[in-house]
C-alpha cells in the first residue's frame, strides 16, 4: 500500500474507517444480544450464529444472485438458532450458558458442512454508500465509505433505545428480565418472552453474518469470524444493556480490530500478531475494569445468570 | 434431586427391607450410566437423520466410523492417539466445573504449554534428556497454570465471567504463539510453517511397548485418576464441591473459596498445558501453529458428556477421540465435507445438554419413592 502524501496520518484514517467498516457486525450482533439478556437470559451461541448466518448468506447471495436475499436468509436461518436456544432453555435443569456453547460448536460445524462448496465461487456484495465523495484523497474516500447495513445497524440502536423505555413491548422485557415472578403476576409468561427475545437476537446475529461474507471481509471463508460474536457479548455487559452504549462501544472495538490492518497499511508489520489481539486484550481489560466482587452491575437485569 | 431426598434414615422409615439394597444400591447409580447413554444414542439418531437428509446412507457412515475409529487395532491406536490431549483438555472443563465454574479456554493453555514446552526443549539442549523432558512438562503445567489459574482468580477477586474471559484469552493466546512462532522464537530454517527449532530427537517422548500410541496416553490416565482422587478422596475435593454447590454457605463454613478456586482452575489449566506440551514432545517435535487443532473445544464436549466425572472422561475421550480418527475415512469413502463429524459433536452436545433435564424425573432410579408414589408429585 502506498501512503500517498498523507504519511502517518493515514493510520487515524484507516482506524476510523475501518471502526465503521468492523464494527457493523458487532453493532448487530451486541444489540440482538442486549435484547436477549434484557429477557433475563444470555446466549453464548450468538458466534456460531453469526458464522452460519454469514455462509447462509453468501451461500444464498451465489445461487440467486442477489445479495438482500441473502441477508433475509441470513436472518431467517439466526431466527431459527435463536428460538432453538430459547426453546430449549425453558426446560428445567437446562443451562443457558452451555447451551450456548454447544451452539457455538453446532452452528459452526454446520456452517462449514454446508458451506464447503461455497468458498470457490464470489457473491455481488452488499452495496455502500460513498460519502467521501467530497475529497479526492482515496484514503478518505475509503474511509467514508459507508455500508447501509452500518447505517441501518445506528438507526436500529436509537430505535431500541427508545423502545426499551417507551414502549409496551420494551416494558414487558424489561420486566420479564428483572423478576420472573413479577412477571407471571402481571399475567405475563416468561419463557414466551424470552423465546421471542432470543430469536430476534439470533436474527440480529443473522444479519452480523451477512455483512461480514457480504461486504467486508466479503468472501467466506471457515476464518470469517474470530470470536466477534462472544466480543459482542462481552461487550453488551460493558454497554450495560443500553442500545446506545452497544453501538459507541461496537466502534470503539472495530477500532482496536482496525489497529493492526491500519499499522500494515503504513508499513509497520513488527509484532502484527499482538495488534491482531487488541481487540481480546481491550475486552478483557474492559471487562475487568468494568466488573466488581462487592456490588451487582448498575442496570442489570435480575434474572441474568452470568452477573450473579 | 436423589441424594437430597435420601438421607439415610429414610428408606429404613419406609419399610426397605422389602427390597434388597443391592437393587437400590444399583438403581441410585443407574441414572449416571443410562440417562448419558440414552442421550448418546439420541444423538446419534438424529444424526442419522440429518445424513439421511442430505442423501447418505447413515448406515454406511457409522459402519465407515466404526472402521475408522475402532475396527482394527491400527484405527484404535490412531482413536487412543487422539484420545490423550483430550482427556487433558477435558479435566480443564471438569475440574472447574466441580466448582461451579464454565471455563471453556483450554485450547489457550494447551497452546502456551506447547510453545513454552518448546522454548524450554531448545533452551536446555545438552542436559540429560529425563531432565529436559521433565523441565518440558514443569514448563507446559507451569504456562498452562498461570493462563488458566488468571482466569479463576479474575473470576473470584473481581467477579469477570470465567466464559467469556477464558474464552478471550484463548484467542489471545493463539495471538501469543503466533507472534512468537513467527518473530522471537522462529527457526529461520522452517521456511513455509514457521515453527520453533525443532527438538533433539532424544528429548522426544516415544511409544508405549508394544502400541503406535505414544506415552502421553499414560500421562492422560493418571491425570484422570488423580484429579478423581482430588475430588472424591480429599478435604479439598471435598471443600470444592461444597463451593459448586453453593458459594456463600462454603464462605460461611470458613472455606477459603479464593484459593481453591484459584487452585483448582491452575491446575486444570495446567493438565491443558501439559497435553500442549505432549503434543510437542511426542507429535509435532516442535510448537507451531497446529497445536491450535481443536482439542480444548473437543474436550468441552467431553467433559460434558462425562458430566465432569475425570473417571468417566477417560472411555468418553476414547469415544470421541475414535470420532475424530474416523473423520478422514469419512471424507474419502463417503465424499462429506470434514465438518461432519463437528456437526455430530454439535448434535451430541446439545442433547446430552438437553438431557439434564430428566435427571431425577424417573421413579426407577430412586428407591425412597418406590412404596411412595405421593413423593413423586414434587419431583415430577
Amino acid at each position: 500500500m502506498d501512503a500517498t502524501g498523507i504519511g502517518l496520518w493515514g493510520v487515524p484514517l484507516a482506524m476510523l474507517g475501518g471502526a465503521i467498516r468492523v464494527s457493523t457486525p458487532f453493532i448487530f450482533v451486541s444489540l440482538g444480544e442486549a435484547i436477549t439478556e434484557r429477557s433475563g437470559r444470555i446466549n453464548l451461541g450468538l458466534e456460531g450464529t453469526l458464522v452460519f448466518g454469514a455462509m447462509t448468506a453468501y451461500a444464498v447471495a451465489v445461487m440467486t444472485g442477489s445479495p438482500w436475499l441473502g441477508l433475509l436468509a441470513a436472518a431467517a436461518a439466526g431466527l431459527c438458532f435463536g428460538l432453538f436456544h430459547g426453546w430449549i432453555c425453558k426446560f428445567r435443569g437446562v443451562n443457558d450458558i452451555a447451551i450456548g456453547i454447544a451452539l457455538m460448536l453446532f452452528g459452526s460445524g454446520l456452517a462449514f458442512f454446508f458451506g464447503k462448496p461455497f468458498i470457490q465461487p464470489s457473491a455481488p456484495d452488499l452495496p455502500a454508500i460513498p460519502f467521501g465523495g467530497w475529497s479526492d484523497i482515496p484514503q478518505v474516500q475509503a474511509a467514508l465509505n459507508v455500508n447501509v447495513l452500518f447505517l441501518i445497524g445506528a438507526a436500529l440502536a436509537v430505535f431500541l433505545w427508545w423502545a426499551f423505555r417507551n414502549t409496551r413491548a420494551g416494558l414487558i422485557l424489561r420486566v420479564v428480565g428483572d423478576s420472573s415472578d413479577a412477571a407471571r403476576a402481571m399475567g405475563l409468561n416468561p419463557n414466551t418472552v424470552r423465546l421471542i427475545a432470543t430469536g430476534i437476537g439470533g436474527a440480529l446475529a443473522g444479519i452480523g453474518g451477512a455483512y461480514l461474507s457480504l461486504y467486508y471481509p466479503g468472501s467466506w471463508t471457515e476464518g470469517i469470524s474470530s470470536g466477534q460474536g462472544l466480543m459482542a457479548v462481552a461487550l453488551v455487559i460493558f454497554a450495560r444493556w443500553n442500545p446506545l452504549g452497544c453501538f459507541a462501544a461496537a466502534l470503539l472495538f472495530g477500532g482496536a480490530g482496525a489497529l493492526g490492518p491500519a499499522l500494515q497499511s503504513v508499513g509497520v508489520t513488527q509484532g502484527y500478531y499482538l495488534f491482531y489481539a487488541a481487540p481480546y486484550i481491550l475486552t478483557l481489560v474492559i471487562m475487568i475494569a468494568t466488573s466488581s466482587p462487592s456490588r451487582s452491575l448498575a442496570g442489570a437485569p435480575g434474572e441474568l445468570s452470568i452477573t450473579k | 434431586m436423589a441424594d437430597t431426598v435420601s438421607s439415610a434414615n429414610v428408606p429404613v422409615m419406609l419399610g426397605a427391607k422389602n427390597y434388597p439394597t443391592a437393587l437400590e444400591w444399583i438403581a441410585r447409580r443407574a441414572e449416571a450410566f443410562v440417562i448419558p447413554l440414552a442421550a448418546l444414542i439420541v444423538g446419534m439418531v438424529l444424526f442419522s437423520l440429518f445424513i439421511a437428509l442430505v442423501g447418505k446412507s447413515p448406515a454406511q457412515l457409522y459402519e465407515t466410523m466404526w472402521r475408522g475409529g475402532f475396527g482394527s487395532w491400527f484405527s484404535v491406536q490412531n482413536s487412543l492417539s487422539r484420545a490423550a490431549p483430550l482427556l487433558l483438555a477435558a479435566l480443564c472443563v471438569a475440574l472447574p466445573a466441580r466448582l461451579g465454574l464454565v471455563v471453556i479456554g483450554g485450547e489457550g493453555a494447551i497452546v502456551l504449554g506447547g510453545v513454552a514446552a518448546a522454548a524450554m526443549g531448545v533452551a536446555a539442549s545438552g542436559a540429560p534428556a529425563f531432565f529436559v523432558i521433565l523441565a518440558m512438562g514443569v514448563a507446559g503445567l507451569a504456562a498452562g497454570g498461570i493462563w488458566i489459574g488468571a482466569v479463576g482468580a479474575l473470576r473470584h477477586y473481581r467477579a469477570v465471567n470465567e466464559t467469556i474471559s477464558s474464552l478471550l484469552m484463548a484467542y489471545i493466546a493463539i495471538a501469543l504463539m503466533n507472534h512468537l512462532v513467527e518473530g522471537p522464537l522462529r527457526d529461520p530454517a522452517s521456511l513455509n510453517k514457521p515453527s520453533t527449532e525443532p527438538l533433539a530427537e532424544a528429548y522426544r517422548i516415544g511409544n508405549i511397548p508394544g502400541m503406535d500410541v505414544h506415552w502421553g496416553l499414560v500421562v492422560g490416565i493418571i491425570a484422570c485418576i488423580l484429579s478423581w482422587l482430588l475430588i472424591e478422596k480429599t478435604r479439598w475435593g471435598f471443600a470444592a464441591r461444597i463451593a459448586g454447590g453453593n458459594v456463600r454457605a462454603a464462605q460461611v463454613q470458613g472455606l477459603a473459596v479464593g484459593p481453591l478456586i484459584v487452585g483448582f482452575t491452575a491446575l486444570a489449566g495446567g493438565f491443558a498445558g501439559l497435553a500442549g506440551m505432549l503434543e510437542v514432545a511426542a507429535v509435532q517435535g516442535s510448537a507451531n501453529a497446529s497445536l491450535a487443532a481443536g482439542y480444548g473445544y473437543t474436550g468441552i464436549l467431553v467433559a460434558f458428556l462425562a458430566r465432569h466425572n475425570p473417571l468417566a472422561i477417560i472411555p468418553v475421550a476414547f469415544l470421541l477421540g475414535g470420532i475424530d480418527a474416523s473423520g478422514g475415512l469419512i471424507q474419502r469413502r463417503m465424499d462429506l465435507p470434514d465438518a461432519t463429524v463437528l456437526v455430530l459433536q454439535g448434535m451430541l452436545f446439545v442433547v446430552i445438554l438437553f438431557s439434564e433435564t430428566f435427571y431425577g424425573r424417573f421413579k426407577a432410579f430412586n428407591p425412597d419413592l418406590w412404596q411412595r408414589p405421593d413423593l413423586l408429585k414434587g419431583t415430577a
